[in-house]
C-alpha cells in the first residue's frame, strides 16, 4: 500500500498538468469533469490507504514512501517523501473529499465563465499543494505545500482580476501570509540547526534532547506561520479580502481547509510546542480566544453575505487555535473536520443564493428565501444549527471539547469562548433570517426596495458585476444538481460528525484514540468531572438557544431600531483595524519606502556621479568623457587586450 | 545540430581534445567570422552567430558530461604555458563551483540572441556578443590570475558597445558610468594581481598560476594578505554589485537592449559573485574569514534596501534590476557565511538568478516590443490580451519570488539554511527581504497584467511562437532546478568542501557543527576559538540521523 502513496498527490497533479496544455481545448464542461475525477480518485486513493491504517495496530500507523532526494546538501537532506499517518489521512480524508464536492459544484457554479477551464487548473493545483502540505513527511516539504496553497490562493482570489479590488485582494493575500512564511523559515533553520534534521519522525525521535529556550523559539516562529495562514490576529486582515474569489474558493480553501494548515502545522509539531517555554502555549490559546471573539465581534455586522462567512471563518479558527494552546490537539481536529463541513456547506449555500440572486451578495437585498431555493435553505440551515452548537449536530460536540480543555486552561479562556458561542449563534441566526426568512427585498427595483443600499451604491459608484446584483427586480431560482448534490452530502456530514468523538464513552472517542499515536507527547489530558462536563455543555448550550433567539427577536421582529444599535459602524468596519493597517502603509510605510529609493538616487548615486563630475572637471573635459571619450578609452582597452595577447602568443611560440 | 555533432565528438571522440580552449575559441572564432560577414546580408550575421552560440552552448553541455562527479579538483585542465617569467600561462581547468556557470553561459547566450534581437546593424550586434561569451566562459575557466583579469576586463567592451550602440535613449550615460565604475574596481584588482604574484614570489620566479598561489598560504603575511583581498574585493564588489557600490547597475539594465540585460544580469553579474569564491575564498582564505563579518553585512543590506528600492521603482526594469541587487546580496550572505550549505546554495543561486532574471528581463523585452515603454503608468491590463504571455511572467515571477518547487527558493533557502548555522540574526534580517520580494514583484505584476487594459493595451497581442520558443527552455531549467536539484548539487559538493577545507585549513575558522543530539550548538565568538576538527563530522552524522529516518 505505502507504494501506491504518491497516487493521492500524483492524480490532482495529473489533472493540473493535463488541463494546463490542454484545458482550453476541452472546454466547458469537460475540463470540470476532468478535474472533478482527477481529485475524486485521490479521494478514494486516501479511502484505500485508510482502510489499510484502520486494519493495523494503532502503533503501526504510519506508512511512508520516499520517491527521491529534493536537497542533498552537506549534512541538510531533504527527501520528497510521504508520511500517511492518523492525522494526514484524517486531514486527507476531508480535504479531497469535501474538494471532490466542490469541484462538481464549480462545474455549476463557474458556467459561463470565460475563463472556465482555468479556474480548474487552479483548483487542481491547489488540491495537489494542500496534499502536499499534509502528506509530507518533513517540514521543508510541507512547507512546499504551504507555499504552494498560498500562491494558488492568490491566483484564485485574483481570479477576476479586471476589478482591481480582486486584484489587490490576492496580493494582500500573499504579501500577509509571507509575513507568517518569515515565521515559518526561521523555524525550519532553528529546527534543522539543533535537530539535523527536518523529517517528522527524526523531529519526534530528537526531540527529547532538544533545550527549552530553542523548543520556545521553534514553537513561537511555527506559531506566527501558523497565524498567517490561518488568519489569526494579528495577521487576519487578507482572509474577508479573500472573499473577492469566487464563491467554491471560498468554501474549498478559505474555510475547509488551506486556513486550517496553521492548525495541523502545530498538532504536527506538537511534541515541540509540548518541550517550549509555557508562554507560547498560553500566547496561542490567547490569541486564538481574542481572534475568536474579535472577529465574532465584526461579524455581528456585516451585510455581505460571505463577509459574515469570512469572519465566521476567522473566528472558528480562533476556537481551534485556543484549543491547540490549551494543549487539547485532538479537539482541533475534530473542529477542524466538523468546522470544515458546516463552513464549506454554508460557503456552497451562500454562493447558491448569489447564483441564484444573479450576483447578489448584500444580505439586506434578500429575505424570504425559503419559498423559492428550498435545498439550499434547509442544508445551510443545517450548518447554521451546526455551528451555533446545538444539540445533536456536529459543532455541539466538537466546540464543546474545546470550551471543556479552555475552561481546564482558565476560566477567562472559556468565557471567552463561551461569549463568542453566544455571538455566533446570534450572527449566524441574523444571517439565516435575513436570508431565508422575513419579507422578500429582491421582488422590486432595488430603488424602491432597499432605498438605503441604492443610496450606498450610488455613492460609492458600484455597479453590477461579481457580488452586486442587478438593479431591477431580481428573480432568484434553486440551483441545479451539481450545486445542490454536495450541499445534501455535506449537510448529512454537519450533522452527524459529531459521532467521530462522542464524549459519552471512552469506546465512543474514536477519534481521539485514532490521533493518540501522533500527539501523545502533547496532548493535555482535563479531567474534570462528569457534572462539571455536563453543566459546561449545558450552558453553552442555553448560551447558543440564547443568541439564536436574540437574532430572531430582532431579524424576525423587524426590530429595526434594535438592529441598527447591534450593527455598530465601528463593527461593521473591522474596529478599524484594516483601514488603519492600509492607512499606515499607504502613509508613513509608503514614505519610508520612498525615502530610502530618494535616498539611493540622490546620496549613494550622487555620490558616484559627484565623483566622476568631479573628475571630469577637474581635467576640464567633463561633457567629453561622458560623450566621446569612454568610447576611445573602450576601444583602446580592446585594441591593447589584442595587443598583448598577440605579444603573449608570439612569445609562447618561440 | 551542428552543436551536438560536436560536442559528441569531444565527448568521446578524442579523449585529449582540449574542450575548454574550445569553448573559449569558438565563439572568438564566431565573433570574427560573424565581423567579416557583409553588411547587406544581415540574416547570415544572425544565423552564424546563433550557429556559433549553439556550437558553444554544446561544447559547454560536453564539459558537463565529460565532469567526474565526485572530483573534487580541478578538471579537464588545458595548460599552455604562454611567458616564463614572469610566469603567465593559459590554464584553464573546471570544478563544480565554476562548472554550472559555463553551461549556464552556454545556454543564456543563444537564447538572448533568438529571443532578443537588435532593431538595427545586425552584424556587430552579433559579434560583440559573441565577444562578450568567450570573455565570460575565460573568466569562469582561468586558473591564471593574469589571464582571469584580462578575460574580466575584456567583457567591458563589447557590453559597453551593446549598451551604447542598441540601448535606449540615455545609453550613453548608462554605458560610460557602466564602464567608469567597473574599470575603477578592477584598476585595484590589476593592482591586487600584479602584487599578489610579486609578493608571493619573494624575489623568486614570479608566477600567476593561481593554483600555486593558493596553496601556498604562508609565504605572504596576514596583514599583507588581507590587504590584496581587499583589491581584489572592491572589483567584485562592483561587478556584483555589492551596496554601495550598485548604483550602475539599475541604469545600465535600464538602458541596456534585451540581449545586453539577459546577459548582464544572467551572466555577467555573476563574474562577481564567482570572484570572490576563487579569488577571495580560495586565494585569500584568511583574509576571507576576517572580512566575512563586513561581507555579510553589506549582503544583507543590499537583500533588504534592493528590494526597497524595488517595491518604489516606476519602470519595470528598473524593479528586476534592483531585485538583482537583493538577490546577490542572498549569494554574497551564502558565500560569506562559509558553510558548506551556504557556498552550495550561493553557487545554485547564481546559476537560478541567471536563469530567472535572465527570463525576466526577456519577457521585459517582449512587453517592450508590443508597447514600446518599460514605465508602468502606461501598462495594464496586459493579462486580458496576452494570458500565455501573463502565465509566463506569472511562472518566472514566482520563481524570482521563492516558491518552492522552482528553482528561486532552492538557492535561497540552501543559502539562509547555511548562513543561519553561523550568522543567526544576519539570517532572519535577510529572510525579510523573502516578504518584500513578494511585496515588490507581485504589486508589479498587478500593475501591468491585472485590470482591465486601456485601449493602448487592449490591443497587444499575446507571446508568438519564436518568443515560446526562446523563453521555454528557460521556464522548463527553471522547474527542473526546482523539483529535481540533486544532479546540480551533486557536482558542486565536493569542491565546495575542499574549499571550506582549504579556509578551515588556513585559518582560525571551523565550520560549526549542525547538532544532531540537541543543543550543542556553539555560540558565534567561542565557536571561533573551539579548536576541534570537525571537518566532515558534522555532515556525517546528520546524514546517518537522515537515513535512519529515511529508512521505515
Amino acid at each position: 500500500m505505502h507504494d501506491l502513496l504518491f497516487l493521492i498527490p500524483a492524480l490532482p497533479l495529473a489533472g493540473f498538468l493535463f488541463l494546463v496544455f490542454f484545458g482550453k481545448r476541452l472546454g466547458e464542461p469537460l475540463a470540470g469533469w476532468l478535474a472533478t475525477g482527477a481529485v475524486g480518485s485521490a479521494f478514494l486513493a486516501t479511502v484505500a490507504v485508510f482502510v489499510d491504517l484502520v486494519g493495523k495496530s494503532s502503533h503501526e500507523r504510519a506508512l511512508t514512501q520516499t520517491l527521491f532526494t529534493w536537497l542533498p546538501v552537506g549534512g541538510l537532506k531533504v527527501d520528497v517523501g510521504f508520511l500517511a499517518d492518523p492525522l494526514s489521512v484524517t486531514m486527507l480524508l476531508f480535504v479531497t473529499g469535501i474538494a471532490t464536492l466542490i469541484h462538481l459544484y464549480a462545474i455549476g457554479y463557474m458556467h459561463g465563465d470565460p475563463r472556465f477551464s482555468k479556474f480548474f487548473v487552479y483548483l487542481n493545483l491547489f488540491v495537489f499543494s494542500m496534499i502536499m502540505l499534509v502528506l509530507g513527511d518533513n517540514l521543508l516539504l510541507t512547507f512546499l505545500g504551504w507555499e504552494g496553497v498560498g500562491a494558488c490562493s492568490y491566483f484564485l482570489i485574483s481570479f477576476w482580476h479586471e476589478v482591481d479590488a480582486n486584484a489587490s485582494a490576492g496580493k494582500k493575500a500573499f504579501v500577509t501570509n509571507r509575513i507568517g512564511d518569515f515565521g515559518f523559515m526561521v523555524a525550519i533553520f532553528f529546527t534543522f540547526q539543533s535537530l539535523g534534521t527536518l523529517n517528522y519522525h527524526g523531529i519526534v525521535a530528537a526531540s527529547p534532547t532538544l533545550a527549552t529556550t530553542t523548543a520556545t523559539a521553534i514553537a513561537a516562529m511555527l506559531f506566527l506561520g501558523a497565524a498567517g495562514k490561518s488568519a489569526q490576529l494579528p495577521l487576519y486582515v487578507w482572509l474577508p479580502d479573500a472573499m473577492a474569489g469566487p464563491t467554491p474558493v471560498s468554501a474549498l480553501i478559505h474555510a475547509a481547509t488551506m486556513v486550517t494548515a496553521g492548525v495541523y502545522l502545530l498538532t504536527r509539531m506538537n511534541p515541540i510546542l509540548a518541550l517550549s517555554a509555557s508562554w507560547v502555549p498560553w500566547l496561542i490559546a490567547i490569541v486564538g480566544a481574542a481572534t475568536a471573539l474579535f472577529a465574532a465581534t465584526i461579524a455581528v455586522a456585516q451585510n455581505d453575505i460571505k463577509k459574515v462567512l469570512a469572519y465566521s471563518t476567522v473566528s472558528q479558527l480562533g476556537y481551534m487555535f485556543l484549543a491547540v494552546g490549551s494543549g487539547a490537539y485532538v479537539a482541533a481536529i475534530f473542529h477542524m473536520v466538523t468546522h470544515a463541513f458546516f463552513k464549506a456547506l454554508m460557503f456552497l449555500g451562500s454562493g447558491s443564493v448569489i447564483h441564484g440572486m444573479e450576483d447578489e451578495q448584500d444580505m439586506r437585498r434578500m429575505g424570504g428565501l425559503f419559498k423559492v431555493m428550498k435545498v439550499t435553505s434547509v442544508t445551510f440551515i443545517i450548518g447554521f444549527l451546526a455551528i451555533a452548537g446545538i444539540i445533536p449536530f456536529a459543532g455541539f460536540w466538537s466546540k464543546d471539547e474545546i470550551l471543556l480543555s479552555a475552561f481546564g486552561k482558565s476560566p477567562v479562556l472559556w468565557v471567552a469562548g463561551l461569549v463568542t458561542a453566544i455571538l455566533t449563534a446570534f450572527y449566524m441566526g441574523r444571517q439565516v433570517f435575513m436570508v431565508f426568512f422575513g419579507e422578500p427585498k429582491w421582488d422590486r427595483p432595488l430603488e424602491e426596495a432597499v432605498p438605503d443600499l441604492h443610496a450606498e451604491r450610488a455613492e460609492s459608484g458600484v455597479h453590477p458585476g461579481h457580488g452586486v446584483g442587478p438593479n431591477e427586480a431580481i428573480h432568484p431560482h434553486e440551483s441545479g444538481w451539481k450545486m445542490t448534490l454536495p450541499l445534501v452530502v455535506l449537510a448529512g456530514f454537519a450533522t452527524v460528525a459529531g459521532g467521530l468523538n462522542l464524549p459519552l464513552f471512552d469506546r465512543t472517542k474514536f477519534l481521539e484514540h485514532w490521533l493518540e499515536p501522533v500527539v501523545e507527547l502533547g496532548e493535555r489530558h482535563v479531567h474534570q468531572s462528569t457534572a462539571t462536563t455536563v453543566t459546561l455543555a449545558m450552558v453553552a448550550l442555553a448560551g447558543a438557544i440564547a443568541g439564536i433567539l436574540g437574532a430572531a427577536a430582532i431579524y424576525l421582529g423587524k426590530k429595526r431600531e434594535l438592529a441598527k444599535k447591534v450593527e455598530q459602524p465601528v463593527l461593521a468596519r473591522g474596529w478599524l483595524y484594516d483601514s488603519t493597517i492600509t492607512a499606515f502603509m499607504g502613509g508613513p510605510g509608503r514614505k519610508a519606502f520612498d525615502a530610502v529609493a530618494w535616498f539611493d538616487r540622490t546620496v549613494i548615486d550622487g555620490a558616484v556621479n559627484g565623483v566622476a563630475t568631479g573628475i571630469g572637471s577637474g581635467s576640464g573635459q567633463a561633457r567629453r568623457t561622458q560623450s566621446g571619450y569612454v568610447r576611445n578609452y573602450a576601444l583602446g582597452l580592446a585594441i591593447g587586450a589584442v595587443v598583448i595577447a598577440g605579444l603573449l602568443i608570439s612569445k609562447a611560440v618561440y | 545540430m551542428g552543436a551536438l555533432v560536436l560536442a559528441a565528438e569531444a565527448a568521446h571522440g578524442a579523449p585529449d581534445f582540449p574542450i575548454l580552449t574550445a569553448v573559449v575559441l569558438t565563439p572568438v572564432v564566431g565573433s570574427i567570422l560573424v565581423a567579416l560577414i557583409s553588411k547587406r546580408r544581415p540574416e547570415i550575421a544572425k544565423q552564424a552567430a546563433v550557429l556559433f552560440a549553439l556550437a558553444t552552448a554544446g561544447l559547454s553541455i560536453g564539459i558537463l558530461a565529460l565532469f567526474k562527479t565526485h572530483d573534487a579538483g580541478f578538471q579537464l585542465v588545458d595548460h599552455h604555458g604562454w611567458i616564463a617569467d614572469p610566469t603567465i600561462s593559459w590554464t584553464l581547468g573546471v570544478d563544480g563551483i565554476s562548472l554550472w556557470l559555463v553551461v549556464l553561459t552556454g545556454i543564456l547566450f543563444p537564447i538572448a540572441m533568438l529571443g532578443a534581437p537588435p532593431h538595427h546593424d545586425d552584424k556587430p550586434f552579433y559579434a560583440w556578443l559573441l565577444l562578450l561569451e568567450a570573455g565570460c566562459l575565460g573568466a569562469f575557466l582561468s586558473l591564471d590570475t593574469f589571464l582571469f583579469f584580462l578575460f574580466f576586463e575584456i567583457v567591458l567592451v563589447p557590453m559597453y558597445f551593446l549598451i551604447s550602440g542598441w540601448g535606449y535613449d540615455l545609453r550613453k550615460y548608462a554605458a560610460t558610468k557602466f564602464f567608469l565604475y567597473t574599470m575603477f574596481g578592477s584598476a585595484f584588482m590589476l593592482v591586487g594581481t600584479i602584487a599578489t604574484a610579486y609578493l608571493h614570489a619573494k624575489g623568486g620566479p614570479v608566477t600567476f598560476d593561481l593554483r600555486t598561489l593558493a596553496e601556498g598560504q604562508d609565504i605572504i603575511s596576514k596583514t599583507t594578505g588581507r590587504w590584496l583581498f581587499l583589491s581584489f574585493a572592491i572589483a567584485f564588489a562592483v561587478k556584483v554589485p555589492l551596496f554601495p557600490f550598485h548604483t550602475w547597475l539599475p541604469d545600465a539594465h535600464t538602458q541596456a537592449p534585451t540581449a545586453g540585460s539577459v546577459i548582464l544580469a544572467g551572466v555577467m553579474l555573476k563574474l562577481g559573485t564567482y570572484g570572490f569564491l576563487r579569488f577571495g575564498l580560495y586565494l585569500f582564505p584568511e583574509a576571507a574569514v576576517w572580512a566575512a563579518p563586513g561581507m555579510v553585512t553589506l549582503g544583507v543590506i543590499g537583500i533588504v534596501y534592493g528590494a526597497v528600492c524595488a517595491t518604489m521603482q516606476k519602470d519595470l526594469k528598473r524593479i528586476i534590476a534592483y531585485s538583482s541587487v537583493a538577490h546577490l546580496g542572498f549569494i554574497a550572505l551564502g558565500t560569506f557565511s562559509l558553510t558548506t550549505q551556504g557556498l552550495q546554495g550561493g553557487v545554485f543561486q547564481m546559476v537560478a538568478h541567471g536563469i530567472t532574471t535572465g527570463a525576466l528581463f526577456m519577457l521585459c523585452g517582449f512587453i517592450y516590443e508590443r508597447r514600446h515603454t518599460y514605465k508602468l503608468e502606461h501598462l495594464n491590463g496586459l493579462q486580458k490580451p496576452a494570458p500565455i504571455l501573463a502565465a509566463v511572467f506569472t511562472v518566472v515571477m514566482l520563481a524570482s519570488i521563492g516558491l518552492p518547487g522552482l528553482n528561486g527558493f532552492v538557492g535561497e533557502f540552501v543559502i539562509l539554511q547555511g548562513s543561519f548555522l553561523t550568522r543567526r540574526w544576519w539570517t532572519v534580517v535577510a529572510v525579510t527581504g523573502v516578504i518584500l520580494a513578494a511585496l515588490y514583484l507581485l504589486w508589479a505584476y498587478q500593475r501591468v497584467f491585472h485590470g482591465t487594459p486601456d485601449d493602448d493595451n487592449a490591443k497587444v497581442g499575446d507571446l508568438k511562437l519564436g518568443e515560446g520558443l526562446a523563453i521555454a527552455p528557460l521556464v522548463a531549467i527553471i522547474v527542473i532546478m526546482g523539483v529535481y536539484p540533486k544532479p546540480i548539487f551533486d557536482r558542486i559538493q565536493p569542491a565546495v568542501d575542499r574549499l571550506v577545507r582549504h579556509v578551515e585549513d588556513n585559518s582560525d575558522y571551523r565550520q560549526p557543527k549542525v547538532a544532531d543530539e540537541g543543543e550543542k550548538v556553539v555560540p558565534e565568538d567561542e565557536r571561533r576559538h573551539e579548536g576541534e576538527p570537525s571537518e566532515g563530522h558534522d555532515a556525517e552524522g546528520a546524514h546517518a540521523g537522515a537515513d535512519q529516518e529515511g529508512g521505515n
